[in-house]
């Protein structure tokens, strides 16, 4: 399979890729590992007129600590840089759901930017993303924005990034007093989540009180979702068991052969019930 | 740069080489056809059987779901580049033949090179890291046993031939 003939633009900086986006607008699709648009070019479902490589924008690479707390990840970071960083494992959801991202072969070339716009409603990294409350920065010739991932996604594979701008970092909040866990059912063939869910709570250091609670679902629906009901019953201190019930709520569930609505939903209670026990557990460290 | 073919350079197996390319054609269509490299296997060209895994920049990557111009001034190295001579094994090959890690050997290219990049960053790795890093292979011989056996082994020969 090979894809349609298209013209190659290979982006010399941030700037040059701003201002190809800006010539092209929607003509264009952006590559940086290609591991999710690859697959679609081949299968001609995609059929970019121009491709922009901002694959050697060494800008765009690497992991650093935020002085107000937490990380910046450059949108060209792969999995596997993302692995191999000692920070990354103070997030627990992210770390959960990074090793079951695809194989070794995919991880080395996807990267965390390329993955959060191509939003796959079954990608495992949208769920740690809503629960940690990360968010990105598009950029453009017409300035910055930075748009939280919980406000990113507006359909299957559609976020809110507009046809010139280039996402290129990720913002992670400091994880002071917060745990965090993903907890999945893969579909055996593909490792894509037929349900997957993300946890992060923190709690008062003297009370032991919960004072926030973020929730983010993959895999379930039409698209990635922060399941703000469960955020709310958490908060309101019931069980994980009563909290993670109203997970799906009246929300449309996917049913396909691998897993209809029914079992779906039930996946998606049980893993939202993991991970909370998982993050309110006593026995399990603080991170 | 435009539409039409696009000049690259690579290293393969450690050799310089210049190619002209049209930006859609992948890797590895590139190493099988115009460099005459058919080792590295065509399974399921969707990224997922892993027969087509290369190194690049000593990292394995499936290379049916790269682009040639994305490897554009990078080393590749290929199956190719393992047995020092026609009647000599790299002895991550040899433990394959011993510990029968292979039947049909369609999958062993990409059963090499990414137990090859395994142990090139972990040369003592347990069988669950192998079987990590064999997570995007698919062998439909063998039963993947014998092949985390044959890793097991040949990682042993590379450490004692170190």
């Amino acid at each position: 399979m090979i894809p349609a003939a298209f013209v190659y633009e290979r982006a010399t900086s941030v700037d040059d890729a701003l201002a190809r986006l800006h010539g092209h607008g929607s003509d264009a699709k952006v590559i940086a590992g290609g591991q999710s648009l690859l697959p679609l070019m081949k299968l001609r479902l995609a059929r970019p007129d121009c491709l922009i490589d901002i694959g050697r924008l060494d800008d765009l690479r690497g992991i650093r600590d935020r002085p107000e707390g937490g990380l910046s990840i450059g949108a060209l970071t792969t999995w596997a840089a993302l692995l191999d960083d000692a920070r990354v494992r103070a997030h627990g959801a992210l770390f959960d759901a990074i090793p079951s991202i695809a194989d070794v072969q995919i991880r080395n070339l996807g990267t965390l930017g390329g993955s959060l716009v191509h939003a796959d409603p079954s990608s495992d990294i949208l769920a740690p993303a809503i629960a940690l409350d990360l968010a990105v920065v598009f950029a453009s010739v017409r300035g910055e924005r930075s748009v939280a991932v919980r406000d990113l996604l507006v359909g299957p594979f559609a976020t809110v990034i507009e046809p010139d701008e280039l996402l290129t970092e990720v913002h992670v909040p400091g994880v002071a007093g917060l745990r965090s866990a993903y907890r999945f059912v893969a579909q055996p063939a593909s490792g894509f989540p037929l349900a997957g869910v993300a946890v992060a709570v923190a709690r008062d250091a003297a009370t032991g009180q919960i004072t926030s609670c973020g929730i983010g679902v993959t895999g379930v629906g039409d698209m990635a979702y922060r399941a703000t009901e469960v955020e709310t019953s958490v908060l309101a201190g019931e069980s994980p068991a009563a909290a993670a019930a109203l997970v799906v709520g009246d929300r449309r569930v996917a049913s396909d052969i691998h897993a209809d609505r029914e079992y779906r939903s039930a996946m998606a209670v049980a893993m939202t019930r993991r991970a909370l026990e998982a993050v309110t557990s006593d026995a399990a460290p603080l991170l | 740069m435009t539409a039409g073919t696009i000049a690259i350079r690579l290293v393969v197996n450690g050799a310089p080489v210049e190619l002209e390319v049209e930006p859609r054609r992948l890797l590895v269509d590139v190493l099988r056809e115009d460099l005459d490299l058919t080792g590295t296997k065509i399974g399921c060209d969707t990224s997922q059987c892993g027969s087509c895994t290369v190194h690049l920049d000593g990292r394995a990557v499936k290379s049916c779901t790269v682009l040639a111009v994305q490897a554009d001034e990078r080393l590749v190295r290929t199956v190719e580049s393992l047995a020092p001579g026609a009647d000599a094994l790299h002895p991550l090959q040899a433990a394959f033949v011993e510990q029968h890690g292979l039947q049909c050997g369609f999958c062993t290219p990409g059963m090499l090179m990414a137990s090859l990049a395994l142990l090139e960053r972990t040369p003592d790795p347990s069988d669950g890291e192998i079987r990590d890093a064999l997570h995007g292979n698919l062998c439909r011989c063998t039963g993947y046993q014998s092949i985390v056996d044959s890793v097991r082994a040949g990682a042993a020969a590379m450490r004692g031939r170190a």
